[in-house]
């Protein structure tokens, strides 16, 4: 009886990490299916977004730490708050630059911003730890829930709120008029601006709510395995978050979500299984392997099933 | 400083051979191929597998270098293989990948080259391991051209100057072709105006593919280039990517010589970045070097239309 309680204990705290996880990555993903579903903005450099996120608030809130600038022991809150700001910040320095320009200089200059922090975050150790990375980031509500089940319980509520909240706010933009002049600009630029719509401004919003919402699943993130480094934030997770988004659907929002609980659960399967058949002294080349395989699938997803799971929803104006 | 000058030639030479292949087929199949970093490495691994082969099957001949290089005639017949295979493997890519995406508009091939790159990087993790390799363990003594006294003076590897020499001879060959053959000037007609070339007569999907294959060949030289005078890692193709990009738009689309000389001052940039600010920044010359001429000029020196 013991042991089934403790089995049981052990899939459901398991079940609430695969959720936690792909909980966060759906935040980051509704960010960029704003982008790129609704306006047509083609990002590469997400995991940079998302870095800048959980680097803002890990600094803000952790302890003072004397090696380092920060350790500010913020509220949890008020760090999330920051790295969506930092985050959103960011999106607006680099859109400035690079928006109205034609649609690949974007993806060029925020590959080139990725790569920038991902240099910053090894290298300026005075702020980012450099190498060893931030340890040591507070769990909200630990206090209050304890370190074990309960707490992963806990936060996986908490990410399925925000989660909730994000999804809810997204649903009511893109369907305001704000939303349709975003899909009008990226179905036909011309036609929009003919109107006096202006398409550079209406991107750059898009752009910067995109980005802040990609900071604060980084956030939210780095609060959940309490220590981050560099090597979370490679071109590897940008291109895990666009397999999730191209997978379910881009150009819709309940797409984002399936894409981003889907992807990250063939992901983990296809590591469970290439180290329970790969011998030991195998696993570094069969991590590798694993990457191969997202990258089939995303190109299969392309040729086959270019619209994804869901696909985008048709919206057809109701005759008056 | 004049070291600075030097190293930043060898750097931008690299970047020069990539970023023509790059410029080239951005300015023919119309997008930006985020995987063209990937056949640089990919030049630069098969050249090292083809030198292996050699070294297995004739073991005694060829062995001893050529004169002051660090390499013999082997690594010469390597790179010339690499290059035909990395030509094939592009065409490969495209027919397998980006030929069903073309209809679907340049940001899905976008994405799919991103996809491509990672799985092509991954590869590579694969089948060589993340440990750095060399194509010779050869030490090289540099020789001095000019003495200290001279603005700090300068020192170059015979490896160096073959690097610079080759760089050169290729990029007049290419120019050449380009000007004078009869598929160079379809080349240049189509990316100037498709559907006017396509009236004339020329066969886009032959442009394309001559495309492709020079864009694969010269990425293959470049890749051994830089095998040759850094090192040989996976990551080799991912690290370039950034200033080939930065050198293409610099130099404007479509234009070769835009590209050498933005391949040319990307290095310098770089190497300049080296010793003012480090060595740990020095991919992020290339960002602000790309950052820059977005800012200042978006066409490029030599480009027209933005």
């Amino acid at each position: 009886m013991a042991d089934l309680m403790s089995q049981m204990t052990g899939w459901l705290s398991y079940g609430s990490f695969f959720l936690v996880f792909a909980g966060s990555f759906a935040i980051i993903v509704l960010g960029l299916n704003l982008q790129w579903g609704y306006t047509g903005l083609f990002n590469v450099g997400v995991a940079g977004f998302v870095a800048v996120g959980a680097y803002t608030s890990a600094i803000l809130t952790t302890p003072d730490a004397p090696e380092r600038i920060g350790g500010f022991g913020w509220p949890v809150a008020a760090g999330w708050l920051m790295a969506m700001a930092a985050s959103g910040l960011c999106s607006l320095l680099v859109g400035l630059v690079a928006l109205r320009l034609r649609h690949d200089y974007l993806a060029i200059t925020t590959f080139g911003i990725a790569v920038t922090i991902q240099l910053v975050a090894t290298n300026a150790q005075g702020l980012t730890g450099g190498p060893f990375g931030v340890q040591f980031i507070p769990k909200p509500l630990q206090g209050w829930l304890g370190t074990g089940l309960p707490w992963t319980l806990g936060y996986l509520a908490l990410v399925l709120a925000l989660l909730a909240l994000a999804y809810g706010a997204l649903e009511r933009l893109v369907r305001s008029p704000w939303g349709r002049v975003l899909r009008a600009i990226r179905e036909d630029e011309d036609a929009a601006a003919s109107l006096g719509k202006r398409a550079f401004v209406f991107r750059l919003q898009s752009f910067v709510i995109g980005g802040a919402l990609m900071g604060l699943g980084g956030a939210v993130y780095a609060h959940f395995v309490g220590y981050i480094a560099p090597e979370d934030f490679l071109p590897i997770l940008t291109f895990q978050l666009w397999a999730m988004l191209i997978v379910g659907g881009s150009g819709n929002n309940r797409g984002a979500l399936l894409g981003a609980f889907v992807v990250w659960g063939f992901w983990t399967a296809a590591g469970g299984l290439l180290r329970g058949v790969v011998p030991q002294a195998e696993q570094a080349r069969a991590a590798a392997l694993q990457v191969v395989l997202i990258g089939a699938l995303i190109a299969l997803m392309l040729v086959l099933r270019p619209r994804g799971i869901v696909g985008e929803e048709v919206t057809v104006s109701r005759e008056r | 400083m004049l070291q600075i000058l030097t190293d930043g030639l060898v750097i931008g030479s690299v970047v020069s051979l990539g970023a023509i292949g790059l410029s080239l087929t951005f300015s023919i199949l119309r997008f930006a191929n985020f995987g063209h970093g990937e056949l640089l490495a990919w030049g630069a691994y098969l050249a090292f597998t083809a030198l292996a082969m050699f070294a297995a099957v004739m073991p005694l001949q060829g062995a001893a270098p050529i004169a002051p290089f660090s390499f013999g005639w082997p690594l010469l017949a390597a790179m010339a293989l690499s290059a035909v295979f990395t030509a094939r493997l592009v065409l490969a890519l495209d027919w397998l990948l980006f030929k069903r995406l073309r209809k679907q508009g340049a940001i899905t091939l976008v994405i799919a080259s991103f996809g491509a790159a990672l799985a092509l990087r991954n590869l590579l993790l694969f089948f060589y391991g993340g440990i750095p390799r060399y194509y010779s363990q050869e030490l090289q003594i540099a020789i001095s051209l000019l003495p200290r006294s001279v603005w700090g003076g300068m020192r170059i590897t015979p490896d160096q100057l073959f690097v610079l020499g080759l760089t050169a001879v290729t990029v007049i060959a290419l120019h050449l072709f380009l000007q004078r053959s009869t598929l160079g000037r379809a080349m240049r007609a189509t990316s100037l105006n498709p559907q006017l070339a396509r009236v004339a007569g020329i066969d886009p999907e032959r442009v394309l593919r001559a495309a492709w294959i020079i864009g694969g060949m010269l990425a293959a030289v470049a890749g051994v280039f830089a095998g040759l005078t850094v090192q040989l890692r996976p990551t080799l193709g991912l690290d370039l990517l950034l200033p080939l990009f930065a050198a293409v738009i610099l130099g404007g689309i479509g234009s070769v010589w835009g590209a050498v000389l933005g391949g040319l001052i990307v290095g310098l940039a770089e190497s300049a970045a080296v010793s003012v600010v480090g060595a740990e920044y020095r991919a992020a010359a290339a960002f602000a070097v790309l950052i820059a001429i977005l800012l200042v000029r978006p066409t490029g020196i030599f480009g027209e239309k933005a």
